[in-house]
């Protein structure tokens, strides 16, 4: 495997050939904001926080889409760029119903340490207080769209680990709704394995458990599911 | 059902042809409703949530039944500028009913398009699948009302 | 068939057509059509039949003849007389008018003046058959030395050089971003392996825009014909059409194309019968706007959910199915053919340093002259207007033109002497887009015509990326605002970063260029938000400025 070398934030860095930057940068302890992102899964390239700016290139990059190249220099923080991430979540936060306070996800939730990470107390934008349907048909768990990011974590883990493809986006827009099978309540599902891998995903309160007070997601059993599948580590 | 079979057929039931299955469909059946959309998609092997998915990204096509007549408003650039925005309000004042919705008897349903690309004819309406240009509130309303003069007698 | 049959076909149409005393031309497209064209080419019909004129007469429909409000059009050319044109034909008037043509003297009255600025200032080149060819048969398109650039790039042309004419013709993309052409094609025909693609991106998606529409009706063998060099230039076997499901007609006409060219091996398998095999599909859109972008076509026509992804990889690389794919739009496969038989070079002679060729127009709006106009690149914009278009109708007076749609700006009467290319376009910040053109008067708002189409970017987001899809939502809410008087300047401030948000971090076109409209007349019209925001009032009079009613 050949080796590149590139340069971001002024630091000389290598990168495995094919790596992304958000790859190369996490390697190297470079932070990087992300939300759709998720290692093990396949890249969505919509939250556009991870945006870099590449230097010969007008155009913003998202770091989880774009290939490592040999000679490349990158900037991951400006403040061009925190200006535009913060905003980005000031969006999120006026676009749906999200109050920290009665969510069971506070304080195990990405959004909120987005908006907490870059100092955000107030939000600037109209809120749009959708009134917006929660599902509790499931047994297990709940899906409530007053949280949801429309980060699709939910619709991939569904599809490329678990291969149900229940999930899927239906609408457009600000009609962009995250739907089970026809959209039908979710615990009439027949293609619902229940397998939970959606809720555990999830970056903010939209799917959790039912009864929880609090939850705890720890969305890393992704990569060590793809790996054990890909290496076949089970039979060998 | 038998022509739907058969256009799934024309296209070798490929996954791919799922948007050619739809405009199908919705012609054969005037809209399209869950049972179909489930029977599509069990015959093509796309996953329900994804069929669903693509029926609601699309403007033409339609999960409700429309009523016995269209009326469709063009909202395009040069029809607004002629004053469309009038003739919407008019409609919609006049016989009850809100863009996307059909009237309470069934007669008129009223949709938008966002160009008919007959901007030469601005303000147009397509009234039943016939465009019709130079529109303006009071034609427009009289051209409805034959309609429903007509069928509610 | 091979070459000579073709010749043979040609030589037919041309011993009939000699052999004719006039041929009378109904515009076919759908403006015409749907103020009675098709009542008067049946008129036109039955009386040549009636006078018994059916050898010395022909009537056929052909693509749109420009100008569509005075439609319907019809179109006389007899041997031994100067063109004629009609307007606001009916059934009556046709009848008239064969008599005439019989006769020797045709009807005076409904007259169009052919020696007017709209008709002796237009160059065609793409809508040169306009009036000449039947949109339904090929041997009309064939007499027209249709299909001959294709002969000639199948036999005496190598892919490359079909690649070079096309890079040096200096023909730009004709959908809006005006990339070059050839660039495309030499990427695409570079790029390795097999089951390559051609698709013609004909969703003309633009409010206000009805080019590609008119090409596709009138004149569909042009497009095939354009695709198919294409196909053999990059090396691709299979096309697609991905067309407007808002346009029957064109989807109709098209299949007819499609169906008449295959029976004379002009597409299919071994076409004119060398090794070169090129099939063509047809693709219904379904009414999504953002279809127009590449990825997000290229997801549809794979049956999905027509949402974009980040490029690079670039179609060219990995498009359709992740094969190399070549998209380019209506206007500028109908180029093609031209190019190939007149030389790239000869091409290159019309227009400016780096806008070739020319430019077809749909002008709307408040405007004497609406209808289709082909014009050379770098015409003013005042000719288009005043000359061509007739000027304002009403008395009343020119205030903006709106180019590029939902992903265009305004332009000022202090920028009417601008040459119209791509780079004098951009730099008022506008763009050429891809043809719409639509005047406004005093009697539009440009705050809300910023909202409008701000509107439309809502409506029309695809939900993917949070910038698009949630700032067009806030932009609308403060624009919103400002036309019902309830805006501040805190709004102001707060819209103009938003702009250059959506505008910087958006993920496909449609978002990037979503802000354009509120920034062009945020530029230029200033003082009009600023009376909306500090005056609470709309000096055009179309803003409600109370905030119960609805706009």
């Amino acid at each position: 495997m050949s080796v590149t070398t590139l340069t971001i934030n002024g630091r000389l860095v290598s990168a495995a050939e094919g790596a992304s930057i958000l790859d190369v940068a996490r390697e190297h302890d470079i932070h990087i904001p992300t939300l759709c992102h998720l290692d093990g899964l396949s890249e969505h390239g919509a939250c556009r926080l991870c945006l870099v700016e590449v230097a010969g290139s007008s155009k913003l990059q998202a770091a989880c889409m774009t290939k490592a190249v040999e000679g490349m220099v990158v900037t991951t923080d400006s403040e061009r760029l925190r200006t535009y991430r913060r905003q980005i979540v000031e969006l999120l936060l006026a676009e749906r119903n999200h109050v920290c306070s009665v969510c069971v996800a506070n304080r195990a939730c990405e959004l909120q340490d987005l908006a907490v990470s870059m100092g955000l107390h107030h939000v600037r934008y109209e809120p749009q207080a959708p009134q917006l349907a929660m599902d509790a048909s499931h047994p297990r768990w709940i899906i409530d769209h007053n949280r949801c990011v429309l980060c699709t974590r939910c619709v991939r883990v569904c599809d490329e680990i678990e291969g149900a493809h229940t999930w899927d986006v239906m609408g457009r827009g600000r009609q962009t709704l995250v739907i089970s099978d026809m959209n039908e309540p979710w615990g009439d599902s027949a293609s619902c394995t229940s397998c939970g891998k959606c809720v555990r995903v999830c970056p903010t309160g939209a799917l959790f458990e039912k009864g929880a007070v609090a939850t705890n997601k720890d969305p890393h059993f992704v990569t060590y599911l793809r790996m054990a599948r890909e290496q076949k580590l089970w039979n060998r | 059902m038998k022509m739907l079979d058969a256009a799934m057929k024309r296209h070798r039931h490929q996954p791919d042809s799922l948007i050619e299955i739809l405009h199908t469909a919705q012609e054969l059946f005037g809209y399209l409703d869950v049972q179909c959309l489930k029977y599509v998609g069990h015959a093509l092997k796309v996953p329900p949530s994804r069929v669903y998915g693509v029926a609601t990204f699309y403007n033409i096509f339609s999960l409700k039944p429309r009523g016995a007549h269209t009326c469709v408003v063009c909202l395009g650039t040069a029809c607004y500028v002629k004053g469309t925005a009038a003739i919407l309000a008019a409609i919609e004042r006049d016989q009850h009913v809100e863009v996307g919705g059909t009237t309470p008897d069934g007669q008129v349903s009223l949709v938008t398009a966002r160009c008919l690309g007959a901007c030469g004819l601005a303000p147009a309406l397509v009234l039943d699948n016939e465009i019709h240009g130079a529109m303006t509130p009071e034609t427009a309303l009289a051209r409805i009302k034959a309609w429903t003069d007509h069928d509610r007698g | 068939m091979i070459v000579d049959d073709i010749a043979a076909v040609r030589d037919r149409e041309h011993a009939a057509r000699a052999a004719q005393k006039a041929r009378i031309a109904v515009c076919s497209a759908a403006g015409c059509l749907s103020t009675g064209g098709s009542a008067v080419k049946d008129a036109l019909t039955a009386a040549v039949a009636e006078q018994g004129a059916g050898t010395d007469v022909r009537v056929l429909g052909t693509g749109c003849l420009g100008l569509c409000h005075a439609g319907p059009l019809v179109r006389v050319d007899a041997q031994d007389a100067a063109p004629a044109m009609f307007e606001h034909v009916t059934p009556a008037l046709a009848v008239a008018i064969v008599s005439g043509v019989v006769g020797g003297a045709l009807p005076a009255e409904q007259r169009c003046d052919l020696t007017q600025p709209f008709f002796t200032r237009q160059h065609r080149i793409v809508t040169s058959d306009a009036g000449v060819v039947d949109a339904e048969r090929i041997e009309d398109y064939l007499a027209a030395n249709g299909y001959a650039a294709l002969e000639k790039v199948l036999t005496e042309m190598r892919p490359e050089e079909v690649v070079r004419e096309i890079s040096a013709s200096g023909l730009r993309g004709r959908g809006g971003a005006g990339y070059p052409t050839g660039l495309k094609w030499s990427t695409v025909a570079k790029a390795q392996g097999p089951g390559k693609f051609v698709v013609c991106n004909a969703d003309e998606g633009d409010p206000g825009a009805f080019m590609d529409r008119s090409v596709l009706e009138g004149d569909p063998h042009r497009v095939l014909e354009g695709m198919a060099i294409a196909a053999f230039a990059v090396g691709a076997e299979q096309g697609y059409i991905y067309v407007r499901g808002e346009y029957p007609l064109a989807i109709t006409r098209l299949k007819t194309a499609i169906r008449q060219a295959e029976r004379m091996q002009l597409l299919g398998h071994r076409i004119l019968d060398t090794q070169f095999n090129f099939r063509i599909d047809i693709r219904i859109g379904a009414g999504a706007f953002v279809c127009g972008e590449e990825t997000a076509l290229i997801s549809s026509i794979e049956g999905k959910r027509g949402t974009p992804r980040p490029r690079p990889p670039f179609p060219a690389e990995a498009g359709l199915w992740g094969r190399p794919t070549l998209i380019n739009n209506v206007e500028t496969y109908a180029n093609i053919a031209p190019i190939i038989l007149a030389g790239g070079s000869r091409f290159a002679t019309l227009g400016t340093e780096h806008s070739k060729g020319t430019k077809v127009f749909a002008l709307a709006g408040r405007i004497v002259n609406t209808g289709l106009v082909e014009v050379p690149m770098g015409i003013p914009l005042r000719e288009i207007i005043y000359d061509i278009g007739g000027g304002i109708p009403d008395g009343r007076t020119f205030k903006a033109a709106q180019t590029g749609g939902p992903s265009g700006g305004c332009i000022p009467a202090a920028h009417l002497d601008l040459p119209v290319d791509y780079e004098a376009l951009a730099g008022i910040g506008s763009i050429m887009g891809s043809g719409g053109l639509i005047v406004m008067d005093e009697t539009s708002c440009m705050v809300d015509v910023a909202r409008y189409f701000m509107e439309f970017c809502r409506d029309e987001s695809c939900g993917k990326c949070i910038p698009c899809r949630a700032g067009t939502v806030q932009m609308h809410e403060i624009l919103l605002k400002m036309t019902r008087g309830t805006a501040d300047e805190r709004d102001l401030g707060l819209l103009e970063q938003l702009a250059e948000l959506v505008t910087r971090t958006s993920l496909c076109g449609l978002g990037q260029t979503a802000a354009n409209p509120v920034m062009s007349t945020l530029h230029h019209f200033r003082e009009e938000y600023m009376a909306h925001i500090r005056d609470k009032v709309c000096p055009a009079g179309v803003c409600p400025m109370h905030a119960e009613d609805r706009p």
